[in-house]
């Protein structure tokens, strides 16, 4: 066949978000609720609305993907991969351009979509089957790969609302697996479940590929789209920043995004953030890692206390802020994400100037290697106001932290946490082995 | 989006094509019969989950219609003494409840559908968010569900029937297009509320008090024979009505002294169902490109 099995010709999506915010007095609130309604009467259906109230998630976007071709979508949050996925799988209606598709289109935009708790697993096959385009027919004849692929047999007939995380995504991959259509859009389902499961996923999507299915694949970790893809595009602001082969185009984009600052001059962890434009209400300014007499660190140590210090600045009189600190690696994949309102349970209430926050961790958690530090600003529950999740580049180096002589490096695991071992004994009960809990975390000297 | 699904010569792919949705489309019925087994689903979905964790499980189907039947007959027969005045003859006739029940067993299908389905496409949220089929399948399933509970409750009328020993005739069989016509009143209706129950969630609180309203415009405690001649039409505007007086046709006529057809009232409380069919559809098409973005 040789019209593409996907063209897609200027593509976009705007999105309208609220008029902008500023400061506003009693009066005047009370006007726009009261003229809220008849405002949004005459609006709705219709896509004409002002400029500067709109965001352009998607902006003329063109490519063409041939039948068994795999194609990687990378970028940023906010670049609008989600977007396109959106609008190629129907879900949401493009503001303008076109996009041809040639076959069933499946698209899997979660695990588990249309699962409902209160139904048991077989009932769940066939509901969540049908919604993603199954027929009856097709889910009969492979409901038992469908069970045993997700390796949940014993609790088919259990509803749901009693099954573990894991075994709802176990299940959930499972019916989405043995979807056979034509083209496939898949957004990074792949991120989950255990170790084993992930293989067997990642092993199915290559069988796909074999079969001769288009993919059109949505992920962060750029090890799995080099593994799986043929072509790949960067997105960056809803525009195509770089596309084409695979390492090339991973390449281009992380350049792009190369982590802002740099371990500064004095050879420490502080990282300025340069000031966003225009300016939210409150905004990142510097991040700094300090020691343990609160100067700016010079070395990290995998499992020894950290402390990172949030610089920000806010705009406003009694603003009521949230900081998020996270911990990549350089590939993307979050390791670390922690949110003042979600972790900590509180947040900040601050009049303007600048101010800062620290979090603390008595034993940082990664082995030795390079991790990309980031943190961010929100409006709790409400809204991201500046998200500087690339700020810095930090190196956690090599410490024996269990003190066996091989400390743990990034390139074998990211992971350090306090564990140990136990072997059976001769009373039939488990002994701890090697050097146990007591040594291993050591003191946080230096 | 106009997503056209044509089968092309050469193959048997099918082929979809995504544009910006202009204006008003018609409804797509070749796609919603492809995904029939999907409404099936859905439908099935919502009597499971509604009856899961339940003693008396499908039997609320039946016995709710069954309490308000006997409710509204203590009161209005028993404590008011409307039937009287209503049947106007001389008390001998049908039993009020027989009357009353006639009315209310597609009158709750109607109810019932319009409170379901307004609320149907704001619940399945997530599932609209994350993947596409004809939005239409959502408040289809919902009026599917209650149509289930409907039919059970037909069992309550032929109870009714034996226990009154009220023979059927021949216009019994007229309950099958009647029930057609409910289905497309509060399909319309249904859908209309649905859609625009997402960009305005006012009618959340709109719904209960529409269906309180309706239940009195509707003759349901009362009799389309007490609304003198030239004003019947108007009432007859309310789809529900014609089809009501409709049921108690195909319910009382066979029994003395037996049930006028109003054909007149009938004609344009269907014509009105149709109306109310394809508007609320239309602007349910309308509007359904928006759903993920708005809900």
């Amino acid at each position: 066949m040789d019209s593409p099995a996907i063209k897609v010709e200027g593509l976009s999506k705007r999105y309208r978000i609220g008029a902008r915010l500023r400061q506003r007095n009693f009066r005047e609130a009370l006007t726009d609720a009261a003229l809220a309604p008849l405002r949004r009467l005459k609006s709705f259906g219709r896509s004409s609305h002002r400029e500067e109230d709109s965001i352009w998630a998607l902006r003329q976007v063109s490519f063409e993907v041939r039948q068994g071709e795999v194609l990687g979508i990378i970028g940023p949050n906010g670049a609008g991969k989600t977007t396109l996925l959106k609008l190629l799988s129907r879900i949401t209606d493009p503001t303008e351009g076109r996009a041809v598709l040639n076959g069933r289109v499946g698209s899997l935009l979660e695990v588990g979509t249309g699962f409902h708790s209160e139904l048991t697993g077989w009932e769940n096959i066939y509901l969540s089957g049908a919604i993603l385009g199954m027929r009856k027919a097709e889910i009969d004849a492979r409901f038992d790969q469908i069970v045993a692929f997700s390796g949940i047999e014993p609790f088919i007939d259990t509803p749901v609302k009693r099954y573990s995380h894991g075994m709802r995504v176990r299940l959930g991959f499972a019916v989405a697996a043995h979807l056979e259509p034509e083209i496939l859009l898949v957004d990074e389902v792949l991120a989950v479940g255990d170790a084993a499961f992930k293989r067997k996923s990642l092993g199915k999507m290559g069988e796909l590929q074999k079969g001769g299915r288009t993919v059109i694949f949505v992920s962060h970790n750029m090890a799995s789209i080099k593994n799986l893809c043929t072509s790949c595009i960067a997105l960056d602001k809803g525009r195509i920043m770089a596309s084409g082969d695979v390492a090339d185009t991973v390449q281009r984009y992380l350049q792009a995004f190369e982590p802002v600052g740099d371990a500064g001059s004095g050879g420490g962890f502080s990282f300025e953030v340069p000031r966003p434009e225009p300016a939210p209400e409150a905004y990142i300014t510097r991040v700094e890692l300090l020691d343990e007499d609160r100067a700016v660190a010079r070395r990290l140590e995998t499992r020894a206390c950290f402390r990172a210090r949030i610089h920000f600045r806010s705009e406003v009189a009694s603003g009521r802020f949230s900081l998020r600190l996270s911990l990549q690696t350089l590939d993307g994949a979050p390791l670390i994400l922690y949110d003042m309102e979600q972790t900590g349970g509180f947040h900040l209430a601050c009049d303007p100037g600048d101010h800062f926050a620290d979090v603390v961790m008595p034993e940082l958690p990664l082995a030795a290697g390079h991790y990309v530090i980031g943190a961010a600003i929100s409006v709790p529950h409400i809204r991201l106001l500046h998200n500087a999740e690339r700020t810095g580049e930090i190196e956690v180096s090599a410490r024996d932290a269990y003190g066996t002589g091989s400390p743990l490096s990034s390139q074998r695991c990211f992971v350090a946490v306090e564990h140990f071992w136990q072997v059976p004994d001769d009373d039939e009960g488990l002994r701890e082995m090697g050097y146990g809990p007591k040594g291993s975390a050591g003191p946080a000297d230096r | 989006m106009v997503a056209s699904e044509s089968t092309t010569a050469r193959s048997e792919m099918p082929r979809v094509v995504i544009e910006p949705r202009k204006g008003w489309l018609p409804v797509n019925w070749q796609e919603l019969w492809q995904h029939r087994e999907l409404l099936y689903f859905l439908t099935w979905r919502d009597i499971k989950v509604r009856y899961k964790q339940t003693v008396l499980g499908v039997l609320w189907a039946i016995l709710q219609p069954l309490m308000t039947m006997v409710v509204l007959t203590v009161i209005f027969k028993s404590l008011l003494g409307v039937d009287r005045r209503l049947m106007g003859s001389d008390g001998d006739g049908y039993p009020y409840a027989v009357f009353l029940f006639a009315g209310l067993l597609p009158w709750q299908f109607f109810a019932g559908a319009l409170k379901r389905s307004s609320d149907s496409v704001v619940m399945s949220a997530p599932l609209t968010q994350k993947v596409y089929f004809p939005r239409l399948i959502i408040p289809m399933a919902s009026v599917g569900a209650v149509l289930v509970d409907f039919a059970l409750s037909l069992l309550v009328l032929v109870g009714l029937m034996l226990y009154y020993g009220i023979a059927p005739g021949l216009p019994i069989l007229a309950i099958v297009p009647l029930a057609l016509g409910m289905v497309v009143a509060a399909l319309g209706v249904g859908a209309l509320l649905s859609a625009l129950n997402v960009a305005y969630r006012d009618f959340r609180y709109v719904v209960p008090f529409l269906v309180q309203i309706w239940f009195y415009a509707t003759p349901l405690i009362w009799a389309l024979n007490r609304v003198q001649g030239r004003w019947r039409l108007l009432v007859a505007l309310n789809p529900m009505c014609g089809i009501v007086e409709g049921y108690r046709w195909a319910i009382l006529s066979s029994a003395p002294p037996g049930w006028p057809l109003d054909s007149a009232a009938l004609g344009v409380s269907v014509l009105s169902a149709l109306c109310l069919f394809v508007v609320g559809l239309r602007y349910f098409r309308r509007v359904e490109g928006q759903f993920a973005d708005i809900i």
